[in-house]
């Protein structure tokens, strides 16, 4: 076991400081910083997208023929905490987390062949049709009909909760295609163009502000048969590998680090009058930020033991429980720094691209939001109450 | 950098878990309490062949030269069988304060026969609780004619029975007010009375009372007249070693549990078969795991090549961390074990106290959070 980074995972440190340096506009920067939702609007990833496709580092889990890098754990490690520091937008995950590893293990050739590349470079967007205002956490009972008519498929019902609905071009969903004797029987995994016609949107605002997720009607949407994922029926098997990946196998911990740095730095700062200096605001801090001292090396102890591209299997459910239990934290000691102010509403969206002199600081504006929209981390991907019964069953065996 | 374990890390894990699993067991424990020492005379010497008391010394010292990932595996495997044996007392505290601060006669003299099982130590460092800082000590140390005078009273020394010699922190009389020494005191020295009591968990707990014992010059332990920071260096690597130590008794209470409610029937089915259970039982793994983590990060970074804030900053940080977790994980044992959790006829007990020990010993967890609280805005290192 060795905690130091040798004379190649250095350079290899440099190597994506001076990446960053070159390709991270001030521009974006700011607007990431002042974008309280869990993901950023395109104008804000694309352009950073475009630096690192050019670099071929979109997807840093990827296996190497797919189109990922080919880094070893402590590469991957480096590489997010380097763009943690600096606060480079995330890539959309419906893409480059969750259709693409499962496109790499479950897709035909001529699927991984169109949509792979289109994730990497950008050009499509996806998002998730999972869950139905009917089934939240008891998925399997999703009613949103797939028809097989001729070489299509008629689609009818809704999804909801999807994220970036309205920016997507594409959608990987869930569907019925048949009624078996359990639940998890006949349903299918489908492909699904957001161009088709009969699919419409409704925009679901949250009570942080924001305006991310979606209810997604579809009324006669026909879909190509040739856009279903491996077997009919068998959707239920491949939409839990993917779960795996949305949940964890991906690298939180340096976010989350750079989250609580943030706010340590409004602490300290004279607009709140150095908060820090609170003994009950410092232990806090430090209280969280030993949370995120485990959190991190149970990454680390993850990231050592698996290949790239290799699904993580239940462990992704204790961290993602106790990430997004870190994250709450986070936003909430983020809450109480600031104090009454954070009583003041900024209603604007997006923040960056606000014209008026807020009543609250630059540096406060994102606080409240974020711990507002911040808890739907505990319930999205499988509520907590959910991940508990994953690592029941799997790992504890009860 | 990489986390997975080397060969040599694998196979200390499983000799030690080895003999810990084939030696020890309820009955053994109990046997082991009732010597005057509170262990075994036997496991110590066996632990002594197996090259384990060596771990912690260098080569040159006359050990193996084990680092602090290494002290990490046999203190949790230790604590999975809650072993009463002293390698805190004697081999990381008084060794440890030998190694860090003792000449080279001093090493050559003790640490080899400490490898070789041969002498058991005690550290006597505080005088109050350590919540008050490691500076709150009033024992003083005068240099005369004959060599040293010691006068003052330690209070929770572990292990002090067994020990042959005592390393005694005192002020220097007449140095400043930094002037903090370490003095080898002989179990037998003239003016040293020890009153000794069995230790909550396992092992004896005693106060020390000096009331002038005069000490030849050559038992002050080197020259530095400012010992307090390798007296801290040296605790901060008890605590380190002790987190592990307390993630075996832990792993060893969320085993048991986890078979208790799957094996123990009520309302006509397994006590796991209800989701309160359940829950309760994936928590109890998470902060086991949470704490697994934390200790070998605390351990990573009380390598060499820390710097010294990072360093108290990981141990006092685990200290609290693992203390939070080892609380939860003791207290829902006990409960889910419903009243045959509160007796002394099961383990669950034993671990129950070994755990509250570990929060007690050395500074609370809270005091370890207002250290970590104030290194961390000194250092601005979040």
């Amino acid at each position: 076991m060795e905690l130091e980074f040798n004379a190649e995972e250095l350079a290899f440190r440099d190597e994506i400081r001076a990446f960053i340096a070159d390709n991270f506009k001030p521009e974006t920067r700011r607007a990431q910083k002042l974008t309280p939702s869990f993901q950023s609007d395109p104008d804000v990833v694309v352009p950073w997208q475009k630096a690192l496709h050019a670099r071929g580092w979109v997807a840093p889990g990827w296996p190497k023929d797919a189109g990922g890098p080919g880094w070893n754990a402590a590469q991957r490690f480096i590489f997010e905490a380097e763009c943690a520091r600096v606060g480079t937008p995330a890539m959309s995950p419906m893409g480059v987390r969750m259709v693409g590893p499962l496109l790499i293990r479950y897709g035909s050739q001529e699927q991984k062949d169109f949509y792979l590349p289109r994730i990497l470079s950008g050009e499509d967007l996806w998002c998730q049709g999972y869950s139905e205002p009917g089934s939240g956490s008891d998925l399997a009972s999703l009613r949103t009909k797939a028809e097989r008519k001729g070489d299509h498929y008629v689609v009818n019902g809704t999804k909801i909760w999807t994220t970036h609905a309205h920016f997507a071009n594409r959608m990987f969903a869930l569907v019925r295609t048949s009624d078996g004797a359990r639940q998890q029987d006949g349903i299918s995994f489908l492909l699904i163009d957001m161009k088709t016609p009969g699919i419409t949107i409704r925009p679901i605002r949250t009570m942080g502000g924001d305006h991310e997720v979606n209810q997604v009607f579809f009324d006669d949407v026909h879909v190509p048969a040739a856009n279903l994922v491996g077997e009919e029926g068998q959707g239920w098997t491949y939409g839990k590998y993917l779960l795996e990946f949305e949940r964890g196998g991906g690298v939180v911990s340096p976010k989350l680090r750079q989250a609580l740095r943030n706010i340590c730095e409004v602490a300290e700062s004279e607009v709140t009058d150095h908060a820090i200096a609170h003994p009950e605001i410092a232990m806090k801090i430090s209280e969280i930020s030993l949370d995120l001292d485990a959190l991190e090396f149970a990454e680390l102890r993850v990231l050592s033991a698996l290949q790239s591209g290799q699904n993580p299997g239940a462990v992704s459910s204790s961290l993602k429980l106790r990430a997004s239990e870190i994250h709450q934290a986070i936003t909430r000691i983020g809450v109480e720094v600031i104090g009454q102010s954070a009583l003041i509403e900024e209603p604007m969206r997006p923040l960056y691209a606000l014209n008026h002199e807020s009543l609250l600081p630059e540096a406060f504006l994102t606080l409240v939001p974020r711990h507002l929209n911040g808890r739907a981390n505990t319930i999205f991907g499988g509520s907590s109450e959910i991940q508990r019964e994953i690592i029941a069953k799997q790992v504890l065996g009860v | 950098m990489d986390l997975t374990p080397t060969d040599s890390q694998r196979m200390l894990r499983e000799s030690v878990a080895r003999y810990v699993a084939e030696n020890y067991d309820s009955e053994g424990r109990r046997k082991a309490a009732q010597e005057p020492q509170g262990f075994s005379a036997q496991h110590w010497r066996n632990f002594a062949e197996l090259g384990w008391l060596g771990l912690a010394f260098s080569e040159e010292d006359g050990g193996f030269g084990g680092g602090p990932v290494d002290i990490g595996i046999v203190m949790e495997e230790f604590g999975r069988g809650a072993v009463a044996e002293p390698f805190l007392s004697t081999v990381l505290l008084g060794g440890g304060a030998i190694a860090t601060c003792g000449s080279a006669a001093q090493k050559r003299d003790f640490l080899p026969q400490i490898v070789q099982g041969d002498l058991h130590l005690s550290f006597a460092h505080y005088e109050k609780d350590p919540r008050h800082g490691l500076d709150a000590i009033a024992a003083e140390a005068r240099r005369e004619q004959d060599g040293w005078h010691l006068r003052g009273r330690k209070v929770a020394v572990l292990d002090a029975a067994a020990a042959g010699i005592h390393v005694v922190s005192a002020r220097i009389a007449g140095a400043g007010d930094d002037a903090v020494a370490l003095f080898l005191v002989p179990r037998n020295a003239r003016g040293l009375t020890l009153r000794d009591a069995p230790r909550m968990g396992g092992g004896r707990i005693a106060d020390l009372v000096l009331d002038d014992v005069v000490l030849p010059y050559d038992a002050r332990l080197g020259e530095d007249d400012n010992a307090l920071p390798a007296i801290a260096r040296i605790i901060d690597g008890a605590l380190t070693a002790m987190s592990a130590e307390a993630v075996g008794l832990m792993s060893a209470l969320v085993d048991t549990t986890i078979e208790f409610t799957k094996t123990r029937k009520q309302f006509g089915r397994a006590l796991a078969a209800n989701q309160v259970i359940r829950h309760r039982l994936v928590d109890m793994y998470i902060a086991c795991d949470e704490a697994r983590s934390t200790a070998l990060r605390a351990a990573l970074y009380s390598g060499e090549s820390s710097n010294d804030v990072v360093r108290a900053m990981a141990a006092s940080g685990a200290k609290c961390k693992v203390g939070t977790s080892a609380r939860k994980i003791a207290e829902e044992a006990v409960q889910l074990h419903g009243a045959m959790g509160v007796t002394d006829e099961l383990d669950v007990g034993l671990y129950f106290k070994r755990l509250l020990a570990f929060e007690t010993m050395l500074g609370s967890g809270d005091h370890h959070l207002r250290r970590h609280a104030a290194l961390m805005r000194q250092s601005a290192s979040v």
